[in-house]
């Protein structure tokens, strides 16, 4: 952990060096969800309801889904752009060092400039808790609490395999893009909108749903079985066949060279 | 205009080497144009009196999206970007042809290129979807017609308005800020977060007006019968002067800013 925030001292030191890029572009990442968020908004002046759903309880959805996803990209990161480091040889290097590789490929590279969309999130978050009318009950608080964290590991988890595939395939692969920024911009509505079959999907093979949609439903008092409450933790599960794979990866491996 | 012509073939070739690479972004198109309907199809059952468009013609305006994505859409080439800022620009100032021209005719390669490679099988697969929520032939003849026209002046209202993003480097050395500005801009109000119809009355009219929205705004809409007639001709000629206009800005500001470049070494 302490070498953890040594390698967290290091990158916002070599930050610092390009103040004002990193300034410019923390505001571009705010912006840009911002429009997301403008694009729910027009949406609903319009609508005003889908599914039975209020701006509100989507929006609290929606900011559960960015949080997690922007909390992941903050210090997952290193996996997004694992596919260069393998391609470069770079990954020798850290098989070399007494230390796990998941933890050095995780310190090698944080992205602080999502921290716009972090903070993004966390007031839209507080804003939805302010303006929802939900009873903020203290299972409920854990529940909020544990959608969040599981959301932050469901994602991690995508980044992982994502890293564990370049072992196999060298250069990155585009489509796992689709259940990472996929899975957000279907997070932006409660999953449970798009039919059964999409469900059923985002509930057995990539859970989440199990972060989104059933704690939202207990949240919002559409559910009222406090077993619900306990699905997030799926996307901690969901950790160990991302573990699993990543290590049949690490095996697999071969130097690129160079 | 030779010489443009071969700077666009030689991109085109190059671009053409990547496939394996245009195979997964097919796939990923699929899946992006798949869940954009199912989001718009929960809106239409919900108030189908509300929805601004017909279901087919949005439908066509997504699959289009997905299809021309790399037409449209809004990135830059990091090559040119990058030899504005590491000096290797001049190298290109060394040569006998206007740079204005050159970086054009290349980024237009660079875009038909991709395209080319990854719009048919999106497209065949869009086709064979049920009905609306598919793509479907322009409704009649004009339409796909005035679509051509506005398509092509729609592709080269982004590129000009790229040109211009390109020459602010320029000025900023680092223009990572710009760029992500103008991405944002560029989405919202060019229809790619949410179609313009979309938008609410009084902002949207607005939004109609700008340059962003002569971009893939117009065509997509003429081709799904949203935009007709009367209506389609003043759109297209609106495109044509925000392309005079964008192309006469950056013609002169990148010959300002040639007169001050400093090249740093390298």
């Amino acid at each position: 952990m302490k070498l953890y925030l040594q390698y967290m001292k290091i990158q916002i030191q070599s930050i610092m060096e390009h103040k004002m890029s990193f300034f410019l572009t923390l505001i571009g990442q705010v912006i840009l969800t911002v429009t997301a968020f403008l694009g729910i908004y027009f949406m609903f002046l319009r609508f005003h309801s889908v599914k039975g759903f209020t701006y509100q309880e989507v929006l609290l959805g929606y900011s559960v889904v960015l949080f997690s996803f922007s909390m992941s990209e903050l210090f997952a990161r290193g996996f997004d752009t694992f596919a260069s480091m393998v391609s470069r040889g770079e990954f020798d290097r850290i098989m070399v060092r007494p230390r796990n590789e998941i933890f050095q490929v995780l310190a090698s590279k944080m992205e602080f400039t999502r921290i716009g969309k972090l903070v993004q999130a966390l007031f839209m978050l507080l804003y939805v808790i302010l303006k929802s009318g939900i009873v903020w009950t203290p299972y409920k608080i854990y529940v909020l609490v544990s959608m969040a964290v599981g959301g932050t590991a469901l994602f991690s988890g995508l980044f992982l395999i994502y890293a564990a595939l370049c072992f196999f395939t060298i250069e990155g692969l585009e489509f796992m893009n689709i259940f990472t920024d996929g899975g957000r911009e279907l997070g932006k509505y409660p999953l449970g909108i798009y039919g059964n079959a999409v469900l059923k999907f985002f509930t057995f093979c990539v859970p989440l749903a199990m972060i989104q949609y059933y704690p939202l439903l207990y949240l919002i008092g559409k559910e009222s079985r406090k077993i619900v409450g306990l699905c997030p933790l799926a996307g901690i599960l969901f950790l160990i066949p991302c573990y699993i794979i990543w290590k049949i990866g690490v095996k697999h491996y071969t130097s690129s060279g160079s | 205009m030779k010489k443009y012509i071969s700077f666009f073939r030689m991109k085109l070739i190059a671009g053409l080497q990547y496939r394996v690479a245009a195979y997964a972004g097919m796939a990923t198109q699929f899946m992006w144009g798949g869940m954009e309907i199912l989001i718009y199809r929960c809106f239409y059952l919900e108030n189908q009196n509300s929805f601004p468009m017909q279901m087919q013609a949005l439908a066509s305006y997504i699959w289009l999206q997905q299809g021309l994505f790399l037409l449209f859409s809004w990135f830059l080439e990091t090559e040119i970007i990058n030899s504005i800022s590491d000096g290797n620009i001049a190298y290109e100032l060394c040569r006998p042809c206007d740079i204005y021209g050159m970086w054009f005719s290349r980024t237009m390669a660079v875009r038909v290129s991709r395209v080319l490679l990854r719009c048919i099988p999106v497209f065949v697969f869009a086709v064979c979807l049920p009905a609306p929520y598919g793509l479907r032939l322009p409704p009649s003849f004009t339409a796909a017609g005035l679509f051509v026209i506005s398509g092509i002046l729609g592709f080269l209202n982004v590129i000009a308005f790229g040109m211009i993003i390109y020459i602010s480097t320029f000025f900023t050395i680092s223009a990572q800020g710009i760029r992500i500005f103008a991405m944002s801009v560029v989405e919202l109000l060019g229809g790619s977060v949410i179609p313009i119809p979309f938008l609410p009355d009084g902002l949207r009219q607005v939004v109609e007006l700008l340059p962003f929205a002569s971009m893939q705004n117009a065509p997509f809409r003429i081709y799904g019968g949203d935009i007709a007639g009367i209506e389609a001709i003043q759109v297209i000629l609106l495109q044509l002067f925000w392309l005079v206009v964008m192309v006469l800005i950056g013609k002169a500001w990148i010959n300002k800013a040639l007169k001050r470049v400093v090249v740093q070494g390298g």
